[in-house]
């Protein structure tokens, strides 16, 4: 990924003094990036009665996630819905508490920061949110959703040009300057959406955690969204962890692509690793099924269907969490769970039998 | 997307297509003719759908593809007669068989709707009623239109319900529709939908609101029952994949009009409205990591407020004042033949055609 040299010389963030650590300087200087996340867990406790509650079992929403995001770079976490990617994103900025396992920013552990560290953090890792209707105040203006963070973080914009920062942060994501008096429901899908974005830029963040943020939108403007994201990320050298369940729109926005199935990564690489040399039974399955644009492919691509519904993340299966839906499942299956690693596709997968298998048609040549 | 040496080919197939087609489609069991919805309310008048037609032939499938608000739910809400009139407004024509179903009484149009037309929805769990079970809901289907006995329509809704690959049917009609998946519920709706052997079924956006390896299986199923009993399939949405792979046909929406329709082959190949085209490019391929995306600049209009000319002129980069060709600011282009089998709503469709 392309190293990032002056980080902070051309942007706003310079002004404010910032109280760096030993651990962090060490970070600067070793291109470490910019988050690590091991063992990551998260056990929701299912609960029954109403006064003496009981816990009855664990929801076990993520499972043990390994993920790295590197210095401006973009990576995708792919899944279906209760896969436990939005908890991801949860725990990451601090909205839930994980059950086990680190969260590693620049060089920290996140878990143990406390005060002005923690606080730091909080800033420096900010999110945009799938629904824009849900995620702005309706009774505030697009100028007030936009300022509200620097009330904690007083530094980071002073109180005298705040106006005018605030103009640049909605002409920056491509909102007129004078709307910065509207309220939410002024605005259309598109449009909020860049308010919840110019919202995340006015912390100065150093990652963004973006959770579902155009699947809300209608195909022109997410394309529109896509590009301010890749703008950004260009011109401030941002991070962003990308969650979402389209895949052609992780492949097209992400370095590399995280395919995520009951709480744990089932396969990890680059987005050619993954999409043109899927190695995991779930990522052939979950790609094949995408239906494809052009009318030259139809048909060309090897569709597999998937039966059954994805299993109660609180009863997870033994061993391999899709071995109940895998037609290459074999008794190894129900007792080992396989780690993820790179069994000789290039890039690693956590299957017994990981094999290189082609499913997305290509103008190339059909697949078979 | 672009036109290259493999997209020209498919062009060649596209026109085959239509050849074969031909005999096939036969008379349309579905008209709609000049189809126009308005909002009257307080405020502005709303025009939803400003002049749609289109037809379907038995065992064909068209979609209709647009954006949110460009009219594609109302025009088949106003099919199924399910808009509250007023504030709705509908003038035009929609013929089943050849019948006019507007200058019909509601109870006659209802008998012609139950076997006739049926419909899905996107929202599987809002659309089926919470507190009867999903065997009620389908046999009710039966008891309403053929006065069947209830045991009978219970049988009957088992008998649905294998049909649409619901597994262990038996034991699960007396289930309530919270009891099942997204998949599961949305092929309860379908199942009550074919209850009546329909001549055509609308889906409206039937898989947005379902994971993609449910998707598939759905649309798999609707693509084999629609072989099994011929009927038409109207399919609304938004996904540009959904629509190359299981229909035969386009009707591209914008604004409430029809800005162009041929077969799917000669429209996404070769796209003859600069808005079929602007939405070509926005999408991200699932094959190729590709470039910057090309957008379609602004947003579409409000509905209260529809440009004059070309309703999608301030988007598009074609536009242009006269003279020489049609002004697309004042001059309203019509519906026309830019080439075989294919129609679009723009002054400048040869252009995009062979320039």
């Amino acid at each position: 990924m392309a190293e990032r040299t002056t980080t902070e010389t051309d942007s706003p963030r310079s002004a404010s003094p910032r109280n760096t650590s030993e651990v962090r300087r060490h970070w600067e200087s070793s291109g470490a990036p910019v988050l690590e996340i091991k063992g990551l867990q998260k056990h929701f406790p299912l609960q029954q009665g109403i006064v003496f509650k009981k816990t009855i079992g664990q929801v076990r929403a993520v499972d043990g996630v390994d993920l790295t995001v590197g210095r401006g770079e973009t990576v995708g976490l792919v899944g279906e819905s209760g896969c436990g990617k939005s908890t991801v994103s949860k725990l990451l900025v601090g909205l839930e508490k994980p059950t086990a396992g680190s969260i590693v920013y620049k060089g920290e552990d996140v878990g143990q920061m406390r005060g002005s560290a923690l606080k730091e953090y909080r800033r420096e890792v900010q999110m945009i949110f799938q629904d824009p209707y849900s995620s702005l105040n309706p009774r505030m203006t697009a100028g007030d959703i936009v300022a509200e963070g620097w009330a904690v973080h007083t530094d980071i914009a002073p109180r005298q040009g705040r106006d005018r920062r605030i103009r640049d942060l909605l002409d920056r994501v491509g909102l007129n300057a004078d709307y910065a008096n509207r309220y939410p429901h002024q605005f259309s899908g598109g449009q909020r959406q860049r308010i919840g974005i110019a919202r995340a830029l006015a912390m100065s963040p150093e990652l963004i955690v973006c959770d579902e943020p155009v699947s809300a939108l209608d195909v022109s403007v997410q394309a529109q969204v896509m590009n301010l994201l890749e703008d950004l990320q260009k011109d401030l050298g941002l991070s962003y962890l990308f969650i979402a369940h389209d895949l052609s729109v992780v492949r097209h926005i992400s370095h590399r692509v995280n395919v995520m199935y009951l709480g744990r990564i089932v396969e990890t690489g680059t987005d050619g690793d993954v999409y043109g040399h899927p190695s995991h039974p779930y990522t052939q399955a979950l790609l094949s099924s995408v239906p494809v644009h052009e009318p030259a492919l139809r048909g060309k691509g090897d569709r597999i269907l998937l039966t059954g519904d994805v299993p109660s993340p609180a009863n997870p299966p033994s061993g391999c969490r899709f071995r109940t839906r895998c037609w290459k499942a074999q008794d190894v299956c129900a007792e080992q769970d396989p780690e993820l690693r790179d069994r000789g596709q290039g890039h690693p997968s956590a299957c017994h039998f990981a094999e290189d298998h082609q499913v997305v048609p290509t103008t190339g040549g059909a697949v078979g | 997307m672009s036109t290259t040496p493999s997209g020209s080919h498919a062009v060649g197939t596209g026109t085959e297509r239509v050849g074969t087609a031909a005999p096939r489609t036969g008379a349309p069991v579905l008209e709609v003719d000049d189809l126009h919805v308005e909002f009257r309310s307080r405020g502005p008048v709303v025009t939803a759908v400003r002049g749609v037609s289109y037809s379907i032939a038995p065992g064909e499938t068209m979609a209709i593809l647009g954006e949110s608000g460009c009219g594609k739910s109302v025009s088949a809400q106003a099919i199924m007669g399910i808009l509250d009139i007023p504030p709705a407004h509908v003038t035009g024509a929609i013929r089943f068989e050849g019948r006019d179903m507007l200058t019909m009484g509601a109870e006659e149009q209802r008998k012609i709707r139950g076997p006739g037309v049926s419909m899905i929805f996107q929202d599987a769990l809002s659309a089926l009623n919470p507190v009867y079970t999903v065997g009620d809901q389908i046999g009710e289907m039966f008891r309403a239109h053929r006065g069947t006995s209830k045991k009978d329509a219970k049988a009957q809704a088992v008998e649905l319900m294998d049909r649409v690959r619901i597994p262990a049917a038996r034991q699960r009609v007396d289930d309530y529709p919270h009891q099942f998946s997204g998949g599961m519920r949305q092929r309860v709706m379908i199942a009550m939908a074919l209850a009546l052997d329909p001549k055509v079924l609308i889906a409206d956006e039937p898989t947005t609101a379902l994971d993609v390896t449910v998707q598939a299986q759905v649309m798999d199923l609707l693509k084999d029952l629609q072989r099994d009993t011929g009927m038409g399939l109207i399919l609304i949405t938004h996904d540009l994949g959904v629509v190359n792979e299981v229909a035969d046909r386009v009707a591209v929406m914008y604004a409430g009009r029809v800005v162009e329709t041929g077969t799917i082959d000669d429209v996404f190949t070769r796209p003859a409205h600069p808005y079929t085209r602007g939405l070509m490019s926005s999408i991200p391929l699932l094959e190729d990591k590709g470039h910057r995306l090309n957008p379609i600049v602004g947003a579409p209009p409000t509905l209260s407020r529809i440009p004059s000319g070309c309703s999608f002129h301030p988007r598009c980069p074609m536009a242009r004042r006269g003279p020489g060709g049609g002004d697309c600011v004042s001059d309203v282009p019509l519906l026309r033949e830019v080439a075989p089998g294919r129609r679009a709503e723009c002054h400048y469709s040869e252009e995009l055609l062979h320039g």
